[in-house]
């Protein structure tokens, strides 16, 4: 039973930013099958009783207090970046969008 | 760009159609750490200083929630009459741009934390319109970007963008209107006064600045018009970028004729983000709107759900300061204000300042009339809001004694603050200064009367005759005489009693 096309394994690289190529497009879309039927199945035993659960352990309402802690230096914080540029993160100019 | 003699004339956008609104407000908190680390919650500090593993989305760093966040959460829904969620859990709104350097925003989706309220909105001529609230959810607020090598820091044309993240991770309200139908004509009048409440509101909660300009209140308007005679709802777009609330009536009050333009031609609306420019007051065409599942929402693993307790929502409840609608209920009883007095009050936004003003000793007319009437008018010359004028409730209460006690006359008075917003200095500074005196000198006075008496006969017959009333012309005379630096009450008392009335 497929249950995702080609078009929806290419409709998600897109938003995930991933490069597929046509090749890929069919063995994703045939492994994505195998883990959506997978996953199905545990729908066959899970009763109507039963929450759907995103939690494994019964843990509510965990705060902190609003205080301040110290974090990173601007050189720490600016170590990792490719590229920087007055104190900020330099990137490539980004497309389509207005900030 | 649409020209201005294709856009249809606004009564006849009312004609044929029926606009709906949807506004979506963003609130940061004041809090003094982030949303989910202990990185402070601070505007305008050096690039990339309030920043930890957490909010740059460094890998294994994991977030835990600012419990004040939550409550300030709760209190803003209890303010907004909403249900509180007993269960809710925070979710990842997946999107690619360098604002969120996790790759996602940590939001609510189908689960916010409060929903189903409203908010009473006046209006200017006093009337009260129900704004439904649909929800407010927690997010975090995003990185700020500046786009170098394009013209004026836009996008386009920009060769790469640089990014602090000091705001990255913020506390972030997002307070979300239902449709807000039968507004008619005073469509765009209603989303202007529904934000101002709101950040009325807010700011009454100290929860948030609630500051526009600072971006600490950012408001999304959805507009879509309906064909008179028609249910549903048009295609909708969504303006961004309004940051004044003048802007929001204007832009609201564009789109809906831009769109009624669009309809008439024939032509769809297309469902897109939108821009608003101050300058030209039109919006332009942004992004095609992302659909919901576009941004793969799931449960948040990382953060456990929250279920606030009824006992912890009783005893936020409890911790609600008198809202803005309770306390103009009661200035209007305690200061004796007429509907109307009380709407001028409010529209000038003076009711902070008169409040501050009787607080330091003046009475709710006087101070009232200072606000309202000569100092709106001088915040109007300069183009700039009442509480933006260089003077304080405490300098003009003080002006307000020295005029009771005869010292300054009301002329005075106007010229003694006008010394002070021009900065130079106290109320009695300027009069120090300025030698300003008022003329209390009974005989350079008993003069004056004498000599405007013997000019004006015929009054002065009528006032020895009995009619008192008649004492005015001569009082106008005196104090024309000496250039409105005499008392007026201490001539009058002269006048009488030089015509033996007293
Ligand atoms: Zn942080």
């Amino acid at each position: 039973m497929s249950t995702i096309s080609r078009d929806e394994v290419a409709h998600l690289a897109g938003l995930a930013r991933l490069a597929v190529s046509e090749d890929e497009l069919d063995t994703f879309a045939g492994q994505l099958d195998v883990i959506l039927d997978s996953v199905a199945r545990v729908g066959e035993v899970a009763a109507d009783e039963i929450p759907p659960t995103s939690h494994a352990v019964p843990v509510t309402n965990v705060f902190r207090t609003d205080e301040v802690r110290d974090g990173l230096s601007r050189g720490e914080a600016l170590a990792g970046a490719p590229a920087t540029e007055e104190n900020r993160f330099r990137v490539p100019r980004i497309l389509n969008e207005e900030a | 760009m649409t020209a201005v003699a294709e856009i249809m004339d606004y009564d006849e956008v009312l004609r044929r159609f029926d606009p709906v609104l949807g506004l979506e407000v963003h609130v940061e908190l004041s809090t003094a750490t982030k949303m989910f680390c202990g990185c402070a919650n601070e505007f305008g500090a050096e690039p990339n200083t309030r920043v930890c593993p957490v909010c740059l989305g460094m890998p294994g760093a994991l977030p835990v929630v600012n419990g004040s966040a939550v409550e300030s959460a709760i209190r803003i829904g209890l303010a907004l009459d909403c249900q509180v969620a007993e269960w809710c859990r925070f979710a990842r709104k997946n999107y690619f741009y360098p604002d969120m350097p996790k790759n996602f925003q940590t939001s609510q989706y189908d689960e916010p934390i409060v929903f189903d309220g409203g908010l009473d909105v006046v209006l200017d001529d006093g009337e009260t319109f129900r704004v439904g609230i649909e929800r407010a959810h927690m997010e975090e607020d995003t990185g700020k970007s500046s786009h170098v090598g394009g013209a004026s820091g836009r996008i386009h044309g920009a060769e790469h963008s640089l990014l602090d993240y000091n705001r990255a991770g913020v506390p972030l309200i997002e307070i979300v209107t239902k449709p807000i139908t039968g507004a008619g004509e005073r469509a765009p009048e209603i989303a202007r006064a529904y934000v101002t409440a709101l950040r009325d509101l807010l700011r009454s909660m100290g929860v948030s600045d609630v500051r526009m300009d600072q971006g600490s209140l950012r408001c999304d308007a959805n507009v879509s018009l309906t064909p008179k005679g028609e249910s549903g709802f048009g295609t909708r777009t969504e303006t961004k970028n309004v940051n004044s609330f003048r802007s929001i009536e204007r832009a609201v009050r564009f789109e809906m004729r831009r769109q009624a333009s669009l309809l008439e031609n024939g032509s769809e609306i297309v469902q897109e983000t939108r821009h608003f420019d101050e300058s030209t007051g039109e919006t332009s065409s942004g992004r095609r709107k992302e659909e919901a599942e576009d941004y793969r929402y799931f449960p948040e693993p990382d953060l456990v759900p929250i279920a606030p307790s009824r006992e912890w929502v009783e005893q936020l409840r409890g911790t609600l300061p008198e809202m803005p609608w309770e306390r103009r209920r009661r200035v209007q009883e305690q200061w004796g204000l007429s509907d109307e007095e009380l709407r001028d009050l409010v529209n000038a936004s003076a009711l902070d300042l008169v409040a501050a003003t009787v607080d330091a000793g003046a009475s709710p007319s006087e101070a009232r009339s200072w606000w309202v009437a000569y100092l709106s008018q001088r915040a109007n010359e300069r183009g700039v809001e009442l509480a933006e004028l260089s003077v304080t409730p405490a300098q003009v209460a003080r002006v307000i004694e020295l005029v009771g006690e005869g010292k300054l006359t009301h002329k005075l008075a106007r010229q003694v603050i006008d010394g002070v917003l021009e900065d130079r200095g106290e109320p009695d500074e300027v009069i120090a200064a300025d030698g300003i005196e008022v003329v209390s000198d009974d005989s350079s006075l008993q003069a004056a009367v004498d000599e405007a008496l013997a000019a004006q006969p015929d009054a002065a017959e009528k006032i020895r005759g009995g009619k008192v009333q008649a004492a005015g012309a001569i009082v106008g005379a005196v104090m024309k005489a000496t250039q409105g630096q005499a008392d007026a009450k201490r001539v009058r008392e002269l006048v009488l009693a030089a015509c033996g009335q007293q």
